[in-house]
């Protein structure tokens, strides 16, 4: 087990290694630059800030020089925000996508696996047909829509929340509602067919020709197998949400990182581009890692460390 | 077995404590989060209350300033939205007034040599820091030297200092900043030399590269603007209380400021809202108080119903929206030809249907606030019949039957867009052209321009200060913000002849004789002025927007009913 998470934070590093190559070298091949403005430099002040920010020195010069601080965690001074540091925008930001994301992720599955299994027990009933239009619009309707109407449905209408801004929990309710509809959906169409598949198979009966309660049989041993695909989905839940995140901050007036991660590009803010790059990589490599682990512990089926017991 | 219920019960306390700390934090950082915890548990109706009783006793005005200001340093700021909190806070030696005219303000008293060249500042007695100090004229000598000083990062703005003289070349030419015409004679005496008159000096004082800094505080210490703290002191008629990073900054009355009786809004909130239509729904539910220009927008799609309602404010504003064309290209070398692109547009259906702020259509370079003939213009607008003559007269010279695919090129942006659509069609009908449209991402196209890679492209120009020279400037000398590529002997000497005359009528006729040597070559397409738009609600009094979209609060009152 050792082993496996050592072998794979190896892989980690390999994966950002080339990530971090390959954004800077991207980034640097578009055009423009951190000081394009409508309004142009006289050349002499912009010779001098790029002779400052050491945009002047050969591009290798650079690379070097920003893969010794990345390896370092330091991801140097902002562009466009005079004084502030990388580390210090995403420090402060990341708090808000995190707890968005986490709540995000918390109702999806919560309520999506609910959806889910109503859906599978009522099998063609109403309580199926219900969930099951739940699910299609919250996949088919794109998430910045559901944003705009939850805002004016709730807030600008009926007041029960506030509009915009992340000063307190109510404030969370509305945005965590709108990134957690598409995950939300597709977890519930998830669960129930893996649900229907469970409740078909033979130990289902057997628990059912025992006397079981109908209570037990699902909670014991429907929901428990059928919920396997839904946390192998977890890892890529976490991309969606992580990368989904921006415009509803964006809608919502919440200062957090996914939006920071997008205003960068359109700013050539080169470090802030590369450091919400490299963290957000960190993150998902390593939630998707975590999620290998835990699948390992639910599912007695995997195991990690066979592969090297047989070799 | 039982490591699922743990673990499900391990993401639940995770996701609380989370919550909970989350909250924690924002009351031990944010010095007035009050707002914030009533939202917490209660529903808007108490907020609403709130807002009402905020009405009743305190003066209390809530804006939007869609974005994290880059930085909070008078010296380093070069955008709008810094700007927009930098003029409550600090105060230069003028200071813009609510006529849009400077009236003096750090000095209280201002002499001019007679042949403009001599600024004497007296600084006011009463004039002081957040923390107590005095205003000196050392402070505004070494907040200008230290922009001018080559070694300082970010200080982009150097350039509007350079009407004193020696700035540019101690900025850029290894000049001493010894030899900058900035003296000190006494604590209150600043005596400033410019390089030539400059009718409009006293307009650039009231700027934000010209405020002061205080030097005790500041020297040595070159993170003092990144936070509040005790040593970001300044001395305008506000002073900055909280700045919560991209999400809201708070200021509050300074009651050390010199004119103090004046001031009468106690705190304003400078929410940072992204989003046009969420600042929009937060305006209407009254949490804002002022929605638009010039520092946020309205949403385009509600412009006409909100102009119907009548809470719409639509005022002048001193910019100008225009096609450069490319004199590079054989075919926009020739004048005919750029006359028949340029009379061939009708400005006032784009204005009416398209951007529908109620701009003004646009025949001339500079704008009403500054000469207010071009309200009239140099031309006719949709004038085909002639747009067709040049063509033919231009066709003639160039040798062609017919014109060939033209180029429109232009940022993405949903107006520039339908601006772009409307003109296409207009050229196909009036002029027989095939327009190819193309549209860039900002930055790709600002390089497009530079590198002279067009042919037609959309850009605008907003001035900085309410004087003609502003925009006739911009076509002085190829490069820099003039991407036509055009240049003229004589427009060089009318410019060059303005700059050295005292008396501002004759100074004004040749500018105007600049302007009309301007549009008979016409470099550009006009195509419209810009307008505000903005709306405010009806207990706002005393907030002006002046057509160069400096932001006054200074005068700015709750009106208690």
């Amino acid at each position: 087990m050792v082993k496996y998470v050592f072998k794979r934070i190896g892989y980690i590093v390999i994966s950002l290694f080339f990530i971090v190559t390959i954004t800077f070298f991207l980034m640097r091949l578009a055009p423009g630059g951190p000081f394009a403005s409508e309004r142009k430099l006289p050349p002499k002040i912009e010779e001098q800030m790029n002779e400052i920010y050491g945009l002047n020195d050969p591009i290798h010069v650079q690379y070097i020089d920003y893969l010794t601080r990345v390896a370092k965690w330091d991801f140097g001074p902002s562009f466009k925000y005079v004084g502030q540091s990388v580390n210090d925008i995403i420090g402060r930001s990341f708090p808000y996508s995190l707890i968005l994301g986490l709540e995000a992720i918390f109702l999806a599955l919560a309520v999506g696996v609910l959806l889910g299994v109503v859906a599978a027990i009522y099998h063609n009933k109403f309580g199926d047909y219900m969930a099951m239009v739940i699910a299609v619009l919250g996949i088919s309707v794109p998430s910045f829509i559901l944003a705009t109407i939850l805002q004016y449905v709730f807030a600008l209408k009926l007041q029960l929340f506030p509009i915009a801004k992340f000063d307190s929990f109510a404030h969370s309710i509305l945005p965590g509602i709108a990134l957690a509809a598409t995950p939300l959906a597709f977890i519930a169409r998830l669960m129930r067919s893996s649900m229907l598949d469970v409740l078909n198979s033979d130990y289902i009966k057997t628990a059912k020709a025992k006397g079981l309660t109908k209570r037990v049989t699902i909670y014991r041993h429907g929901i428990r197998n059928a919920i396997l695909p839904v946390v192998s989905y977890l890892g890529p839940l976490v991309v969606t949400i992580l990368t989904g995140s921006f415009i509803i901050e964006k809608i919502f007036a919440i200062p957090g990182l996914g939006n920071e991660f997008v205003e960068s590009v359109t700013n050539r803010d080169y470090t802030v581009i590369m450091g919400t790059t490299v963290f957000f990589s960190v993150l998902l490599l390593v939630s998707i890692l975590i999620v290998d682990i835990i699948y390992s512990f639910i599912d007695p089926r995997i195991k990690l460390t066979r592969k090297e017991g047989d070799q | 077995m039982n490591w699922k219920k743990w673990f499900l019960l391990l993401t639940f306390v995770f996701v609380f404590s989370i919550f909970l700390t989350a909250c924690g934090s924002g009351d031990d950082d944010a010095t007035e989060n009050t707002d914030g915890e009533n939202g917490a548990g209660e529903e808007q109706d108490t907020d609403e209350q709130d807002a009402d009783k905020q009405d009743a006793d305190e003066q209390v005005l809530s804006i939007n300033i869609k974005s994290e200001p880059p930085s909070l340093h008078p010296g380093t700021s070069t955008d709008t939205t810094s700007s927009a909190v930098l003029d409550q806070v600090f105060e230069g030696l003028t200071r813009v007034n609510q006529e849009g005219n400077p009236e003096p303000a750090m000095a209280d008293e201002i002499d001019i040599s007679n042949d403009g060249l001599i600024y004497t500042f007296k600084i006011r007695e009463d004039a002081k820091w957040t923390n107590g100090d005095p205003v000196t004229a050392g402070d505004f000598e070494y907040a200008w030297k230290w922009v001018l000083d080559p070694e300082n990062a970010d200080t982009d703005y150097a350039y509007q200092l350079y009407p004193i003289k020696g700035a540019e070349d101690a900025k850029e030419n290894e000049g001493s900043l010894d030899d900058v015409g900035i003296t000190v004679e006494d604590d209150h005496t600043l005596v400033v030399e410019l390089e030539q008159p400059t009718d409009y000096f006293l307009e650039l004082t009231a700027f934000h590269t010209y405020y002061p800094v205080n030097e005790s505080v500041v020297e040595g210490n070159d993170k003092w603007a990144l936070d509040v703290s005790e040593d970001y002191v300044s001395n305008g008629p506000f002073k900055l209380v909280s700045w919560d990073h991209k999400d809201k900054i708070v200021i509050e009355k300074n009651e050390d400021y010199w004119d103090a009786d004046t001031v009468k809004l106690e705190t304003i909130n400078m929410q940072m809202i992204d989003d046009e239509a969420t600042a929009l729904q937060m305006y209407e539910n009254g949490e804002l108080d002022w929605v638009g220009d010039p520092i946020d927008k309205i949403p385009l799609a509600a412009i006409p119903a909100m102009k119907d309602s009548g809470e719409l404010h639509i005022s002048d504003r001193a910019g100008l929206y225009y096609y450069t064309l490319n004199h590079d290209d054989e075919l926009f070398a020739n004048k005919n030809i750029r006359k028949a692109f340029a009379l061939s547009i009708n400005r006032q259906g784009i204005v009416e249907n398209i951007s529908k702020g109620e701009q003004k259509p646009a025949m001339a370079l500079v704008p009403p606030s500054m000469f207010p003939e071009s309200e009239t213009g140099y031309f006719k607008d949709n004038d085909v019949e002639l747009a067709k003559e040049h063509l033919a007269k231009g066709l003639e010279e160039l040798g062609l039957d017919k014109l060939p695919k033209v180029k429109l090129s232009y940022n993405t942006d949903e107006e520039h867009a339908a601006i772009a659509q409307a003109i296409q069609d207009m050229w196909k009908k009036n002029l027989e052209v095939d327009v190819e449209l193309n549209n860039e991402e900002w930055n790709v196209y600002l390089d497009s321009l530079s590198e002279g890679n067009y042919q037609i492209g959309r850009i605008g120009w907003i001035a900085d200060f309410n004087d003609a020279i502003n925009f006739l400037e911009l076509f002085e000398t190829v490069g820099g913000n003039n991407y036509t590529n055009w240049e003229s002997k004589d427009y060089q000497e009318l410019l060059k002849a303005s700059r050295g005359e005292l008396d501002s009528d004759k100074r004004m006729e040749i500018l105007k004789e600049a302007e009309e040597l301007y549009m008979e070559e016409l470099p550009i397409a006009p195509v419209y002025f810009y307008t505000f738009v903005y709306a405010y609600k009806d207990h706002v009094k005393g907030i002006e927007v002046s057509p160069v979209g400096s932001f006054q609060l200074k005068w700015g009152y709750i009106e208690v009913e």
